[in-house]
């Protein structure tokens, strides 16, 4: 296997005096699809944060693109950032623009092109996820499964390197859910992305995944494919693959 | 009591961090126009029905108090002088602080902290953009300019009013309250009320902002934000409208 193209070094990070992660080890390959289990709570979305930047460590390190994200001014920031892109977990389109200034946001931002390119360039990225000729709508007018694949339109936009996706089923009725999985999926086939998937949906997992992290303790419990999870043998882990989240106990 | 000024410090480092952030991306090229019309238009001149109404009452009922007031000395001739004054150099600037504060301040905490919990603000980073750029520069530079262009037509409209109530209730002529109010008036009276203005519409801006970025817990967090920034600025404006007072009477008597 190469290089890990994203490395979380003994990562650490507390919120007041809620440690969420003591010792996080984990390492993303070019081209795979990871996904990042574990339950509610525990800081799932806080390693893809923490990865682009908005949000800092407080101790280890986090290398990306064998440069280390905490080193970064704000011109490298800005450069992270157009190879790495987040789909939110609410999709977080600004609510006061059009589909079509959403999805030229970043292209604008990062000096993408000329208007007629960006306007090209947004016709590609809808008709990527299947939705053609919305430019116009205002993210009001979107169903949540529809706002989604905007904020996926958005992210791909600038042809980003490596996706986050933050819990993008949680909250879609299981025809959007199987449409979202599919797009992630099928963007994975068609751009050769590398995608780091937060997730609790265990359909999710199976469908679309190479690799699975489970976090659990403050930390990076388990790393390996779906048959390796499901061989493997520590408890926790077994009951979320069944489905038994939100009946764990803690000291398992 | 020591957690409260600690707090109160807090707040202050973070308002002055915000505002260099802010100062920063004023010079940075190139100039987000767009963005800034946008928030003059939007808290500055659709502020102006506010501050008129706000305003004409207010010299109305300044030149009612003064001219019954004044009757038993026979001083009631003097009533436009002092509602001028009166207007002009505080309740022109503060009352228009405190309204289009509470409009406008408010709605910038709303706009902002619903963005921030919707994770809208984090996006802005992720898309490689900058929050203070894009959402805090351009609302306090708004607020900075629109606020004393404001004050000067609630100076006018305010004098207007103690004009007209004036003239019915002393008896005296139109003419007669006009050229006292304007002898009355000095250049500095002006710019004392116009320089509160400045300092106001700044502090309605950054506190706004200020208070929408630490937004946090839903719906219900946003409600606590706005509810907290118009206190905030009804504060900041009562407290620093005495030191600027206090300020400005030092230097110009």
């Amino acid at each position: 296997m190469a290089e890990p193209i994203i490395q979380f070094q003994g990562v650490s990070k507390s919120f007041g005096d809620k440690s969420v992660y003591a010792d996080l080890n984990l390492g993303i390959e070019r081209g795979e699809t990871l996904t990042i289990i574990g339950g509610s709570g525990v800081g799932k979305s806080v390693c893809l944060k923490m990865l682009i930047g908005l949000m800092r460590p407080d101790s280890g390190n986090i290398r990306a693109f064998g440069e280390s994200v905490a080193d970064l001014d704000e011109k490298g920031l800005l450069h992270l950032r157009s190879r790495i892109a987040m789909l939110f977990q609410g999709a977080a389109l600004f609510d006061s623009m059009s589909v079509e200034e959403n999805i030229k946001y970043p292209l604008i931002e990062h000096n993408w092109g000329t208007p007629g390119e960006m306007d090209k360039r947004v016709e590609a990225v809808l008709e990527m996820v299947d939705m053609p000729g919305i430019q116009k709508l205002k993210p009001a007018e979107l169903s949540g499964g529809m706002k989604k694949r905007v904020g996926l339109a958005r992210s791909i936009a600038i042809e980003p390197e490596v996706i986050l996706y933050d819990e993008p089923t949680t909250g879609l009725d299981p025809v959007n859910v199987r449409r979202i999985n599919g797009l992630i999926l099928s963007l994975q086939e068609r751009l050769g992305v590398t995608s780091v998937v937060v997730t609790h949906d265990m359909d999710t997992v199976f469908t679309i995944t190479d690799r699975l992290a489970l976090v659990y303790k403050q930390g990076i419990a388990f790393v390996g494919t779906p048959d390796e999870a499901r061989a493997h043998d520590l408890r926790y882990l077994t009951e979320f693959i069944k489905g038994g989240r939100g009946t764990l106990s803690e000291d398992l | 009591m020591a957690s409260g000024v600690a707090q109160l410090f807090t707040a202050v480092g973070e308002i002055v961090y915000l505002t260099r952030g802010s100062i920063r991306e004023l010079f940075k090229a190139p100039f987000e126009w767009r963005l800034v019309t946008t928030q003059i238009n939007l808290g500055g001149f659709d502020s102006w029905s506010i501050t008129v109404l706000a305003a004409g009452f207010t010299g109305m009922v300044l030149s009612l108090q003064f001219a019954i007031g004044l009757e038993p000395f026979g001083a009631s001739m003097y009533t436009g002088k002092l509602v001028s004054l009166g207007i002009v150099r505080e309740l022109g600037p503060v009352l228009t602080a405190l309204l289009v504060g509470g409009r406008v301040g408010s709605g910038y905490t709303a706009e902002i902290g619903s963005m921030n919990v919707t994770e809208q603000v984090d996006a802005i980073r992720a898309l490689g953009a900058d929050p203070v750029r894009k959402l805090v520069m351009p609302r306090v530079l708004a607020m900075t300019i629109a606020l004393p262009l404001l004050t000067i037509l609630a100076d006018v409209i305010g004098c207007l009013g103690g004009l007209c109530i004036t003239v019915l209730e002393v008896g005296v002529t139109m003419t007669f309250v006009f050229d006292q109010m304007v002898h009355t008036l000095g250049i500095v009276d002006l710019l004392h009320g116009i320089s509160k203005g400045v300092i106001f519409g700044y502090l309605i801006g950054i506190i706004g902002c200020w208070n929408g970025l630490k937004t946090f817990g839903g719906t219900e967090g946003v409600g606590i934000a706005t509810t907290r920034t118009v206190v905030y600025i009804s504060v900041a404006i009562l407290v620093s409208d005495f030191a600027l007072t206090r300020i400005f009477l030092a230097i110009y008597g």
